[in-house]
């Protein structure tokens, strides 16, 4: 999932100025402060609802059953490579090939941790369980948080909402979708493609990023003539890799 | 073969995400590997985007999923919510596909 709130934003700069004189005020304001990162979970968690919708019913028109497309939900819950493989299944690719677009997909969730793992310093048991919170949107609003206990609030309120939600919305697009009928005909073809480029949108905001995104495109289509379903997708993967070997400073530039 | 890339899937993102919480993080700290990982999504995202557009099978072609297309572009530019940019590209695809 990728909401607006980009996790490597520091567009909070309002609470960043509130919290700056640390201390009493800090804790007089505790109880308002609580409020307000629970009313932003909320907000966040019903914004990513309804990419859950779509993701539900995109999944059961790509060829996954309702169990499947749930599952998927449950257990990897990190929306990019759901639509990822959902994307390559849907259009013909090989299970290795959607899954390998997937995890590839996943892995900026592991530099997530990274940079949550000082703030949140989850031992023992709770580590298994903070893990599979670590997405785009609880990164974004717990790291925005300058106050440590503001950002564990923040990670585990947004996290909880998000995961509660996604999988009601999973499971009511599912259901919705496959009790349509024919997907053509309501154009949910088109609609894999729309989501695609509303997950990539919040990411173009830089030349690299767009150098990016174009040259992975022109490589991905060039080569769909000569390889099977979903191999070029991957093939495009490298455009990243060449760019950032080549300039590692886009990494600031990105974040 | 379904059952096994969304078990592999959902196997191989937990891993990642729990890796994160457990390496060192000088693991990761090689300015190369950051962008690299930045970057990725980027590239992934945009060539799932267009595939998704233009392919059928192993071939390029031009139908209704372009409308589609062009409706979320204006929709996004426009800072239509994720939802509008989504059934809106539905709805302008299946208008064409009714009307041709």
């Amino acid at each position: 999932m990728t909401t607006d709130a980009e996790p490597f934003d520091a567009d909070d700069a309002d609470d960043a100025d509130d919290a700056a004189d640390a201390g009493d005020a800090v804790e007089a304001g505790w109880p308002a402060k609580r409020r307000e990162v629970v009313q932003d979970a909320l907000a966040v968690g019903l914004a990513v609802g309804t990419y859950g919708i779509s993701y539900g019913a995109l999944g059961t028109t790509s060829g996954l059953s309702v169990v499947q497309t749930c599952a998927l939900s449950v257990l990897a819950f990190t929306g990019g490579s759901q639509f990822a493989l959902i994307g390559v299944l849907g259009s013909g690719g090989a299970a290795a090939s959607g899954m390998a677009t997937a995890l590839m997909l996943g892995f900026r969730n592991l530099l997530y941790g990274l940079r949550l793992e000082p703030m949140l310093d989850v031992r023992g048991a709770r580590r298994f369980s903070a893990a599979q919170l670590v997405i785009d949107e609880t990164t974004a609003m717990s790291i925005s948080q300058p106050e440590t206990r503001a950002a564990r609030l923040a990670f585990w309120t947004t996290g909880l909402t998000i995961y509660t939600l996604w999988n009601l919305a999973t499971l009511v697009g599912a259901l919705g979708a496959s009790a349509l009928g024919d997907p053509k005909r309501f154009g949910l073809d088109a609609a894999v493609g729309a989501a695609f480029l509303g997950l990539l949108w919040p990411r173009l905001k830089h030349v690299t990023t767009w150098s990016v995104a174009i040259g992975a495109a022109v490589v991905a289509l060039v080569l769909t003539p000569f390889l099977s379903p979903g191999v070029p997708v991957l093939v495009a993967g490298l455009v990243a890799v060449a760019v950032g070997i080549a300039r590692p400073q886009a990494a600031e530039e990105v974040s | 073969m379904i059952w096994a890339a969304v078990i592999g899937t959902s196997v191989g993102c937990y891993l990642l995400k729990l890796a994160g919480l457990s390496v060192p993080s000088r693991w990761l700290s090689s300015p190369r590997v950051r962008a690299v990982t930045l970057l990725l999504p980027v590239a992934l995202l945009a060539a799932l985007t267009v595939v998704q557009v233009f392919a059928a099978g192993q071939k390029l072609v031009l139908d209704a999923r372009a409308a589609g297309f062009a409706f979320a572009i204006v929709a996004l530019l426009l800072r239509a919510p994720f939802v509008v940019v989504v059934v809106g590209a539905a709805a302008t695809a299946a208008l064409l596909r009714a009307l041709t």
